[in-house]
């Protein structure tokens, strides 16, 4: 398991019902892409989050697949519809099996 | 043969030039190859979506890009210039907002950047920016 790999998500904490609102999210993650070099000139291998999900009350939202060119600490910005009151889960998943996740709830205002 | 300076700066030049020959159709071939997995074949038209990439990215190694195609199923990004030009795929749920997305990614040298997005009616949309790094992002 990679070191150091802390999810950070950024959601409104309530919302209008049928609003649209905008997610953040970010998570820590050197995301090495397996074309680097060592100082001997050894191939660092690969090692990267590879799928992102996010969910609203278990219906899904985005589902990106990310490839070796996504930068360090790998970001991402979309916007998702609140029909109701409820809860959104975030998952990551890494080259190497880990799953990390998190997840944010919302309250209709 | 003796190598002179002479000999040596023609060698050189000469092998670099045969270099960059090589590479540029393979990393063009490499993306249309990308594109056509993507789309199966099916023939893609400009417009009717939004790419936005900055002219000038001083650092190669996060790069800001959204993209935005109303109506679309899933967009698909890829760097032209980049050892393997895929960079990432969003596919939409029944929750997204909008059919927009944005991250950060990695450009190993100046070139175009390309979204290719999936609309509901089964034609694909594609659009393009070229960006120029000061300093590439992919180490090697």
């Amino acid at each position: 398991m990679a070191k150091g790999v802390k999810p950070r998500v950024k959601v409104p904490k309530s919302a209008a019902a049928g609003d649209v609102i905008t997610i953040k999210t970010l998570i820590s993650h050197k995301m090495e892409s397996g074309v680097r070099k060592d100082g001997d000139g050894n191939i660092i291998p690969r090692s990267i989050i590879n799928r992102f999900v996010a969910d609203f009350n278990g219906q899904n939202i985005i589902d990106v697949t990310l490839e070796p060119a996504i930068s360090t600490n790998p970001y991402f910005q979309f916007e998702a519809m609140v029909p109701e009151a409820g809860e959104f889960k975030f998952t990551w998943y890494d080259d190497d099996g880990s799953v990390y996740e998190t997840s944010k709830k919302i309250k209709i205002a | 043969m003796e190598f002179t300076r002479r000999n040596i700066l023609a060698l050189g030049s000469g092998a670099f030039a045969a270099a960059s020959f090589a590479g540029m159709p393979a990393f063009a071939s490499k993306t249309d190859d990308a594109i056509a997995a993507f789309t199966g074949g099916a023939s893609v038209t400009e417009g009717g979506i939004d790419l936005t990439a900055p002219e000038i990215a001083e650092n190669g190694n996060t790069v800001p890009v959204s993209v935005s195609a109303p109506g679309a199923v899933s967009i698909m990004l890829l760097a032209t210039g980049n050892p393997t030009p895929a960079v990432a795929t969003f596919n939409f749920g029944p929750m997204a907002g909008t059919r927009s997305g944005a991250t950060r990614i990695r450009l190993a040298k100046t070139q175009d950047v390309v979204a290719v997005a999936k609309m509901a009616d089964g034609s694909f949309r594609t659009a393009g920016a070229t960006v120029k790094v000061t300093i590439g992002g992919c180490g090697g």
